[in-house]
């Protein structure tokens, strides 16, 4: 929280002279890394049993003998096999959401597109309940051939066929119209939530349970098994992100300019909406609907380094990945020993900011 | 060399271009002047490769549908008429984005200082650091300009000459940036490039432009005229050459 403030203060009104941002852009970057790297130890030694689980990071880190031998087999089997997957998950899913909402403003070039909002996620869930629902008996040859894979393939389908569809009715002649945007995003949400609802009639009693809690929007029950289902879908949208940047950055001037300045508009539309369907996709598929998180970061990041994607979707990234295991941390301990679906505290912090935006975009319109 | 030949598009149902064959050398200000909705920017989309158009258009003897959109980003900068930008860009960030695939054609390692060398060609001086989105209408015009130039800046790369499409580049601007404008189309031909522009001026037309390509309303298809005029001599020095 402190460190949202400081952004706050430092984004607000300042300007550098010659317009070049990229020097504090990377600076900006070097300390998200390295906040990362402290909120991943703060969350891997914090929780409910914390008795020597720094040992057992520390001999982690330097693999020594003697750190090692203090260690009980709980606290490595807690450090291991619950906290570790749960902290690479929660790096993974905040990466995606915030990279994904940074690349899709970017598509649609307005600040307000996120996957939560336009109903991509909800498209998303659509193909992940399907999955959950009817993988056992309807579409069992398909979880026989996809195995782990089945579910975060189902995810990502439901989420490009979302995004293809609101593409298609929001955007004419490289124009993207806004409302229309957002409002078929509303339609294509509501529709999907319309099936979801069929499926849920249809789920069993163990099922009903699953969709409720996954509903909420949950990285508790990470696995590794979780991690190999939808970390190489996840890595892969992101390793692919950066090479989006010289193409986003044209398109903030019009779909006509970037093709001037040799952007192949029309494969790099279908490019960044396969990743962001993917990245979103593999993320529902594990952890649920886990909302703002798309949103928040590359607006608070514009206001610190600027526009430029060549620094904005790293940078999104890692402050992503950051206030999502800060999230979780707090999921875990506000009501401790039971813990909140992460998706709630995210809502919660998330939909005010949301507004303060609106509030702030209507500041700048009036004056 | 640019050649169009026989060039027809339809938007939809509606043929708006009918075979308009045009041509424009290096080393010349091509205007082309018309009515409103004659279908001068809607030719100059098809020059530029956003329109798919049935004909043929050959872009330094190469022909244009053959060609991948960073081969002619390398080749020809297009200045559109206006530009809305949907993030707070700084000036300076939006002319960079004309530095494309390293093709500036300046000397090595002088990129990082072409935006603001650009800038100052444009008369904004000392902007770089402003945001975009605060600018008037005709300052943002040619901070587009600047981004334009700096995508082409050696009129001549490795031996080919480049191009400059201008859509009504002076339309948002006050009687000395009008100028300033022109003399930069001006001096990108003497040195070797093309420019192929959009004017309704027809003074301004006169004193820069070395040939003149009239497109009337309707009448499609019928052969575009041709005036010919001399950069210095006023619009009643023209004569008819086609």
């Amino acid at each position: 929280m402190e460190m949202l403030q400081r952004i706050f203060a430092v984004g607000a009104p300042s300007e550098v002279a010659d317009g070049d941002r990229s020097a504090r852009a990377r600076a900006t970057i070097g300390v998200l890394a390295l906040a990362l790297v402290v909120v991943a130890l703060f969350s891997l030694t914090s929780g409910a049993s914390d008795a020597s689980a720094w040992d057992v990071v520390v001999g982690w880190m330097f693999s020594g003998e003697a750190a090692d031998a203090a260690l009980s087999a709980r606290d490595r089997i807690i450090v291991y096999d619950i906290r570790l997957p749960r902290v690479i998950l929660g790096i993974l899913i905040g990466a995606a959401l915030a990279v994904s909402g940074a690349v899709m403003q970017g598509l649609f070039r307005n600040p307000l597109a996120d996957p939560g909002l336009v109903g991509v996620s909800s498209g998303a869930g659509l193909g992940a309940i399907t999955m959950i629902v009817l993988g056992s008996t309807v579409l069992a040859p398909v979880t026989a051939l996809l195995g782990i894979y089945a579910l975060p393939l189902a995810a990502f389908g439901g989420g490009l066929v979302t995004t293809l569809v609101l593409y298609r009715v929001a955007t004419r002649r490289g124009q993207t119209s806004i409302a229309t945007m957002l409002l078929a995003g509303i339609a294509l949400g509501a529709m999907a939530g319309a099936f979801s609802g069929v499926l849920v009639y249809l789920a069993d009693d163990r099922q009903l349970r699953d969709l409720t809690f996954w509903g909420l929007g949950s990285l508790a029950g990470a696995t590794w098994t979780k991690i190999a289902a939808a970390g190489p879908i996840i890595v892969l949208a992101l390793v692919g992100a950066p090479f989006m940047a010289r193409g986003l950055n044209a398109m903030a001037l019009g779909e006509a300019t970037a093709h001037h300045l040799g952007v192949p508009v029309q494969r790099f539309k279908n490019i960044a909406i396969v990743a962001v369907a993917a990245a979103t996709g593999a993320s529902v598929a594990v952890s649920g609907g886990i909302g703002f998180v798309g949103i928040v970061v590359p607006h608070l990041l514009r206001l610190l380094i600027g526009p430029d994607h060549r620094f904005l979707l790293p940078a999104s990234a890692l402050l992503g990945a950051s206030l999502l295991l800060l999230a979780d941390a707090v999921s875990r301990t506000i009501v401790a020993p039971a813990e909140l679906p992460i998706g709630i505290v995210t809502a919660a912090v998330g939909a005010p900011f949301f507004l303060w935006i609106l509030l702030r975009r209507r500041g700048i319109l009036d004056l | 060399m640019i050649e169009a030949r026989d060039v027809s598009v339809s938007i939809g149902p509606k043929r708006i271009l009918q075979d308009v064959s045009f041509e424009a050398r290096p080393g010349e200000v091509t205007a082309i002047v018309g009515p409103n909705g004659s279908g001068k920017t809607t030719f100059l989309k098809a020059l530029s490769g956003d329109l798919t158009a049935e004909g043929a258009i050959r872009l330094n003897g190469r022909d244009l549908r053959e060609m991948k959109p960073w081969q002619t980003a390398g080749l020809r900068a297009v200045l559109p008429q206006a530009t809305t930008l949907s993030f707070p860009f700084t000036v300076r960030e939006i002319v960079r984005l004309g530095i494309v695939n390293g093709r500036s054609g300046a000397l090595a390692g002088e990129d990082e200082r072409l935006p603001e060398r650009a800038l100052a060609r444009v008369d904004l001086e000392g902007f770089a650091g402003r945001f975009y989105q605060e600018l008037s209408g005709g300052e943002q015009q040619r901070v587009q300009l600047a981004r334009v130039l700096c995508q082409v800046w050696a009129p001549v790369l490795d031996g080919e000459p480049r191009w400059l499409f201008l859509d009504e580049p002076v339309s948002s601007l006050d009687i000395k940036h009008q100028l300033v404008i022109m003399k930069i189309a001006r001096d990108f031909a003497t040195r070797g490039g093309g420019v192929v522009a959009i004017l309704h001026d027809l003074n301004l037309t006169s004193m820069f432009a070395d040939q003149v390509t009239v497109m009337s309303r309707g009448g499609w298809p019928r052969p575009v005229h041709r005036l010919r005029c001399s950069p210095t001599i006023s619009s009643t020095g023209c004569s008819s050459a086609g």
